[in-house]
């Protein structure tokens, strides 16, 4: 092993507590599960501490996702991100994320967590209007949503992601528009604007099975996505993944490491790993985790599906794949792989092939699942 | 006086409505005749089929020997032959009932006399049975057992004053009916140095013994080494082994003679050597005359079955031989479809046993099938003077060689609450039907009395019915023969192909709206494509509906899931694997369950 190069890692972290679960979540996380805070706490300190070679990286992002990590003490924040500077080399500009839910923070968490080293916060809005926030089972409202945008900007934060999502029940296409319209104002660093999924587990795919959920149409929902890209970029943000939208410089640098297939080291319930070529997920009983049993699943990726998720994953990208960027990550022409894949997507519109680089149309994006399927 | 041995024996039957009890007061007899303990019982003897006992009906006819001590002290061989509970298998009700001298009518105290009760009723009075009235669940808080007696005397016309009264669940006057049994049923008369004579009332395939032949004995012995002679098929086999039915399990004794009730083996390897309602005699010393009403079952419904997975065509041929050997009025021959590829044109008794063969596929053979409209067997009568027989539409000649073309009919019985009459006249005119009368039964409850065209009720026609009256019509029919029809082959276009698979003959009038059914029901199953997809009804050249389904917009996964890549792998991995699973037509995928989907064409 080649202890003298330091190789690039990213570093997530999962906080599985919520004040409450919204309708639409299957993330893993729980809202009656406070009294397991402190346990929890040290078992991802221990889990940090014993990973294996940690000389052997530079981590330039980290995320604390959740669940909700806002929810969290001051003190459950900081001493897990004092363990990883503690233990890992993390790099002058690495971009530090937490995400959070407003009426979780107040001015002094959120001093606390800038002085931490957090240097970008992730707000959940979803929707600008309150009838639609109860409906899709969030506990704050619209004005929460404003008054813990100002305490991130007051304590400093000048990178700020805002959370939107359409096609939600009863949302029409006034709503969403009033929504992106809305955010603008503030002027957000980033915005992510997600597409409802009907996730099965979750209430909402309950009600759906009893067709007591108001879904909305494809057409719809795709109206909904033409305007928040047309507005976005009108006012100078660059969409840069299919969901996503930043700034100049302010793409999710975090993000983009899964699209791009670069490594990262997940830590927490349920978090997965990609290290040299393995994918690790961690287990997802909470009690087995705080007894230090981490890890529940390793799986090599073969060839054929390193190709693929290479595709797949790369092909989130607004940019596109750069034809020798996979000739270098696997030393063969994407061509001699997907040639007949490539061509018959070009042929349907989804895909263009010019100046080396390989991405999806318009209409590739609203259907980038039945190009990625053929990738597999 | 001590009594002969055939005075000591009896063979009999239970008849009952649906769930009126007959599977617990059977279950309740054979406990009290002592052959079995508590916990050799199980739940429900006489039914050992799994899929039986989920339906809550019988399939196969079983019998069981008890042995019952009654206040005499004297010890009686009772016999009790089960009977199959639907109107499919009508011919192996009275074969069975044939096998008997008598029948336990059980009835519901609650619920009184049923169709379906009357129908066997009807057929054990046709085979000569002393019939007892038994009233069950006296037990229930709504039972009238007054009531009900007055329904079977004023309904049946049997007397029913002394009839006992009885729960089969709580234990209760049980003794009453076996009295009455050993009483009023006549014991057997035959004799036993005559000529074998006996009638087969059920047969299934054991893979170590061969068929085996359920039988009642009306003259004659049969034993281990006896040269035996099926008088139907003409087959000839020797005896291996004899003996009688315990609870759950086969005895062997030395001989069976006349009165008694049992099985043989004789090395059989085709159950279609050992048809119900056959005479069993001796090779060399024929009776003379077979027992009457043997009939070969024909098959009244066919459908396409073909697998879902095109490699696991051999496997469902396996599957279907293996059904056979216990299922001879199942029949089937390989099919070609250009849709669905190769599989097999299936015949069965009626609808129920369709469900019940494909539904055993399913479940025992683990195949995922697709199954085409049922359909009925057409005469078509040729200008050249030939006549087919057309049991799969897409068959049918081009219109300008047909002549004309017959359809079979079916008289059917519909009894039901009077307040329901007007609904169910309006559906039986709706599915063609021709109204030949009506009787009340009693003020509150009606026969309706229709010549219904059968290709009109293989379709849903039972749910239709059921739902219309909630549960409380029955429905009973028997083919009553075959009648001209304007009828025409309807064929569905899936962009602008035709699919062989869901083409289907209708009549004349009804095929638009068939038609533009048939295009709703597929346009709600087959997804969205990158492309627009017509989707088209037709007759010959001329299209009678259309639907569209639209381009694909959208199929995107928003979120990252975190870094769990393996689960967005999988995801599409699964999108993938759908796609295969699904039938190309052209460059259209269609759905299996598209095929499916469109059998079932509610009315409401």
């Amino acid at each position: 092993m080649d202890y003298s190069e330091n190789n690039d890692l990213s570093l997530y972290i999962h906080v599985p507590f919520c004040a409450s679960k919204c309708l639409y979540c299957d993330f893993l996380s729980f809202s009656d599960k406070n009294a397991y805070f402190e346990d929890y706490k040290k078992a991802v300190i221990n889990e940090i501490k014993s990973f294996t070679n940690k000389q052997k990286y530079k981590v330039n992002t980290i995320f604390i996702g959740g669940g909700t990590p806002s929810l969290m003490s001051e003190n459950f924040i900081c001493d897990i991100l004092e363990c990883i500077y503690n233990n890992f080399h993390i790099t002058n500009n690495a971009e530090i994320t937490i995400e959070t839910n407003p009426v979780t923070v107040d001015k002094k968490k959120a001093n606390c967590f800038k002085k931490a080293g957090i240097n970008r916060v992730s707000i959940g809005l979803q929707a600008w209007q309150n009838h639609i926030l109860k409906i899709i089972g969030r506990i704050h409202t619209r004005d929460q949503f404003l008054e813990c945008f100002n305490i991130m900007r007051n304590a400093g934060f000048d990178n700020i992601n805002i959370d939107i999502m359409f096609s939600l029940p009863k949302q029409s296409e006034n709503d969403w528009e009033e929504t992106v319209e809305n955010i603008l104002v503030l002027e957000p660093e980033h915005v992510s604007a997600y597409s409802l999924i009907i996730e099965e587990k979750t209430p909402f795919y309950k009600l759906y099975e009893e067709n007591k959920l108001d879904v909305v149409s494809d057409d719809i929902d795709r109206n909904m996505y033409e305007f928040v890209k047309k507005k976005l970029k009108e006012n100078g943000y660059i969409h840069y993944e299919i969901s996503n939208f930043a700034k100049n410089g302010f793409e999710c640098r975090h993000n983009i490491v899964y699209w791009k297939r670069k490594e990262y080291a997940g830590f927490g319930l349920g978090a997965h790993s990609f290290i040299n070529g393995k994918r690790y997920s961690n287990t997802i009983n909470i009690d087995e985790y705080i007894k230090f049993n981490y890890i529940a699943e390793t799986e090599k990726i073969g060839l054929r599906d390193s190709y693929a998720e290479f595709m797949f994953l790369g092909l989130r990208m607004i940019e596109g794949i750069e034809r020798k960027s996979f000739k270098n990550e696997f030393g063969i022409d994407i061509d001699n792989v997907y040639k007949n894949e490539i061509e018959k997507n070009i042929k349907n519109g989804l895909l263009t092939d010019k100046n080396g680089v390989i991405k999806l149309t318009n209409k590739g994006i609203d259907l980038s699942n039945v190009v990625f399927a053929e990738f597999l | 006086m001590s009594l002969s041995r055939q005075e000591k024996i009896r063979n009999f039957s239970i008849i009952a409505h649906i769930d009126h009890g007959k599977s617990t007061l059977a279950d309740r007899m054979i406990q009290k005749s002592g052959l079995l303990t508590e916990r050799e019982m199980q739940e429900q003897v006489l039914d050992n089929m799994e899929l039986e006992r989920e339906r809550g009906i019988t399939i196969k006819a079983q019998a069981v020997r008890l042995v019952y001590k009654n206040s005499d002290d004297e010890e009686y061989i009772l016999n009790l032959i089960d009977t199959p509970g639907h109107v499919d298998f009508n011919y192996e009700v009275s074969r069975s009932l044939a096998a008997c001298d008598g029948a336990v009518l059980v009835v519901d105290a609650a619920q009184g006399v049923e169709a379906q009760t009357l129908a066997n009723v009807y057929l054990a009075l046709d085979n000569e049975l002393e019939v007892i009235p038994v009233i069950n669940k006296i037990d229930l808080p709504s039972a009238e057992p007054e009531r009900v007696k007055d329904e079977i005397e004023d309904i049946i016309g049997l007397d029913a004053q002394n009839a006992p009264l009885i729960s089969a669940k709580a234990d209760i006057n049980i003794d009453e009916v076996f009295e009455k049994v050993i009483k009023e049923i006549p014991s057997p008369k035959g004799d036993e140095t005559a000529p074998l004579k006996a009638l087969i009332f059920d047969s299934f395939y054991d893979a170590y013994k061969g068929v085996i032949v359920f039988m009642r004995i009306f003259d004659g012995t049969v034993k281990k080494g006896t040269k035996i002679k099926f008088m139907a098929t003409e087959k000839e086999f020797e005896t291996v082994e004899v003996g009688f039915f315990g609870p759950g399990r086969f005895i062997p004794c030395d001989e069976l003679k006349a009165g008694e009730v049992g099985y043989l083996t004789a090395s059989i390897k085709n159950v279609s050597d050992t048809r119900i309602g056959d005479t069993v005699t001796e090779a060399q010393r024929p009776t003379e005359n077979a027992l009457s009403g043997y009939k070969k079952v024909n098959p009244m419904v066919y459908c396409g079955i073909f697998p879902a997975d095109g490699a696991k065509y051999q496997d469902l041929r396996d599957a279907l031989e293996k059904l056979q050997l216990n299922d001879a009025s199942l029949q089937f021959e390989p099919e070609t479809s250009v849709a669905l590829g190769f599989g097999f044109r299936c015949g069965f008794l009626g609808l129920l046993h369709l469900e019940i063969v494909q539904e055993r596929l399913e479940r025992e053979y683990n195949l995922d099938l697709v199954t085409t409209a049922p359909s009925v067997i057409y005469k078509i009568y040729m200008t050249n003077g030939d006549m087919i027989n057309l049991s799969n539409p897409s068959d049918m000649p081009d219109p300008s060689v047909i002549l004309k073309m017959e359809e079979p009919v079916v008289s059917a019985e519909i009894i039901l609450p009077s307040d329901y009459i007007g609904t169910v006249m309006e559906l039986c005119q709706q599915r063609r039907g021709e109204y030949i009368g009506m009787d009340y039964l009693e003020q509150t409850r009606a026969v309706l009395k229709y010549n219904l065209p059968l290709n009109e009720i293989i379709y849903d026609f039972f749910d239709v019915l059921k739902s219309r009256t909630r549960g409380y019509a029955s429905f009973d029919y028997e083919l009553k023969g075959y009648q001209e029809a304007k009828l025409v082959k309807l064929d569905m276009l899936v962009n602008r192909e035709v699919v062989d698979a869901l083409s289907f003959i209708v009549h004349e009038q009804n095929a638009a709206d068939r038609g533009r059914k048939m295009a709703e029901k597929l346009k709600k199953e087959i997804p969205r494509h990158l492309f627009e997809i017509p989707i088209q009804a037709a007759i010959g050249n001329k299209i009678i509906a259309r639907e569209t389904v639209s381009a694909m917009r959208k199929d995107v996964l928003a979120k990252c899931y975190g870094g769990d890549i393996t689960r967005k792998r999988k995801l599409l991995e699964k999108q993938k694997e759908g796609k295969k699973r699904m039938r190309q037509i052209g460059s259209v995928e269609v759905p299996q369950s598209a095929f499916m989907s469109v059998l079932k064409l509610d009315d409401e």
